[in-house]
């Protein structure tokens, strides 16, 4: 058997973080991109899209996400993709955060004073390049505070891949653990390093939401 | 694709889908009562003139709310028993739940008693009102009516996180889930059948909140 000092319970739980962070990052980068066209689907001026759009929101945010990721895990292979629990937690992540950002971005669109629409078409904007110039950037700004407040719970919810088999932090404690028999310690620490994490994080959609001015 | 979908398991899984919809639901309305009665309680005492027990309760919120679930649900069930607190797992799933539950609402609660106008109160201690009568007879009902809709939402999404209580063997919605399709091979259908019920379930929850909210708390409550 191999003896684990406290250092070596730390350094791997310290080693696996890289993989929590990587998801993490992963699925927020993916989860803004297919946001963003989930957004345009919700606003959208045609009333199937906007359907579809508030149907996908709905549907993510009103079932689990371990279903979702189970679903992801054991419907992937279905459609001749080859499973690995990377891909599928990074994509079942990637369609949850997209859910969440694109109702939170379609608050800030639906904040803007609808003077803001009618200034861009007088300038002989385009819809798509009122959405650019106008429209989203000032959505984007007011809605900093969730947004960054959202990537909290995304880092919290990268967690839940250690069920499908993806080695992030908690899966890597689970191990540590099943080999020392030290619960306390080692689901402690993690419980530390998550909110070394994410404290920060929190504190600063805090302090953006002071400096915002509310509409 | 040599796959094709098979529900012919449904039928003998039924009894099983519904005792595991049963238990969340058993999990989820223990969680709610519990829950909100510790964050009024906690939300009283971020609002106290003790600094201590002001402070306490400030950890307490920051560390629940910047730790994941699953991990606190880990440290209470296999964390505790080596400092000597053995639970039942279902006791687990319930103390995890209404302690990570309890964190964001206290901070709910929390806002609608700052909302309440200043008054309110001064107008019931005018009349001769206890300190306490004023708090649960003037000021938390009108806190909660204003609340009411984010705590709705919270205890939605809580519903939705007691799936991970199946990593401790409680046998819920995804517990049950996780033994069917282990004995069926039918992984893909069992997952998509029970995430249908979720579904369902967090569509229902908020139905009855709310048709309960406008019953209790009066009209006006969405």
């Amino acid at each position: 058997m191999i003896e684990f000092t406290l250092w070596d319970i730390v350094r791997n739980l310290i080693f696996a973080t890289r993989w929590t962070v990587l998801l993490s990052a992963v699925a927020f980068a993916g989860g803004a991109a297919v946001g963003l066209m989930i957004l345009f689907a919700r606003i959208s001026k045609q009333k199937w899209l906007r359907r579809f759009g508030s149907g996908y929101i709905a549907l993510f945010q009103g079932t689990p996400l371990l279903m979702q990721l189970f679903l992801m895990f054991f419907g992937l292979p279905m459609l001749g993709f080859r499973i690995e629990p990377w891909t599928a937690a990074a994509l079942g992540l990637t369609f949850y955060a997209s859910a969440y950002l694109a109702e939170i971005w379609r608050g800030g669109v639906e904040a803007l004073p609808l003077g803001q629409w009618d200034a861009g078409a007088s300038l002989g904007l385009h819809r798509l390049q009122e959405l650019r110039l106008v429209i989203l950037p000032q959505a984007f700004a007011i809605t900093r505070p969730p947004a960054v407040g959202f990537l909290v719970q995304l880092i919290k919810s990268t967690a839940l891949t250690s069920i499908i088999g993806f080695e992030e932090l908690l899966r890597t404690a689970n191990a540590i653990n099943n080999a020392t028999f030290e619960p306390f310690t080692v689901y402690g620490l993690v419980a530390v390093i998550f909110f070394v994490l994410c404290y920060p994080l929190t504190q600063y959609a805090r302090m953006l939401e002071r400096k915002i001015p509310a509409h | 694709m040599g796959y094709s979908l098979d529900f012919g398991w449904l039928r003998d899984a039924a009894g099983a889908i519904a005792h595991g919809a049963l238990m969340t639901l058993f999990l989820i309305a223990c969680t709610t009562v519990f829950g909100i009665l510790i964050s009024i309680l906690f939300a009283a005492a971020r609002r106290s003139r003790y600094g201590v027990l002001r402070k306490a309760v400030a950890v307490y919120v920051e560390v629940i709310r910047n730790t994941p679930f699953l991990v606190q649900l880990f440290f209470i069930f296999f964390g505790l028993p080596s400092i000597g607190i053995r639970l039942d797992p279902v006791v687990a799933a319930i103390l995890a739940m209404t302690l990570n539950m309890a964190a964001y609402t206290t901070e709910i609660v929390g806002a609608g008693l700052d909302a309440v106008p200043k008054g309110q109160g001064e107008a019931a201690y005018a009349l001769g009102l206890r300190p306490r009568q004023v708090f649960v007879k003037i000021i938390l009902p009108q806190a909660l009516k204003v609340i009411f809709p984010a705590l709705i939402s919270q205890v939605i999404i809580m519903m939705l996180e007691s799936a991970v209580v199946s990593q401790i063997a409680v046998r819920e919605l995804a517990h049950e889930a996780d033994l069917l399709q282990a004995r069926t091979f039918r992984s893909f259908e069992t997952y998509f059948v029970v995430t249908l019920i979720y579904l369902a379930l967090s569509m229902a929850i908020r139905r009855l909140f709310v048709a309960g909210g406008r019953r209790v708390l009066g009209a006006g409550v969405s």
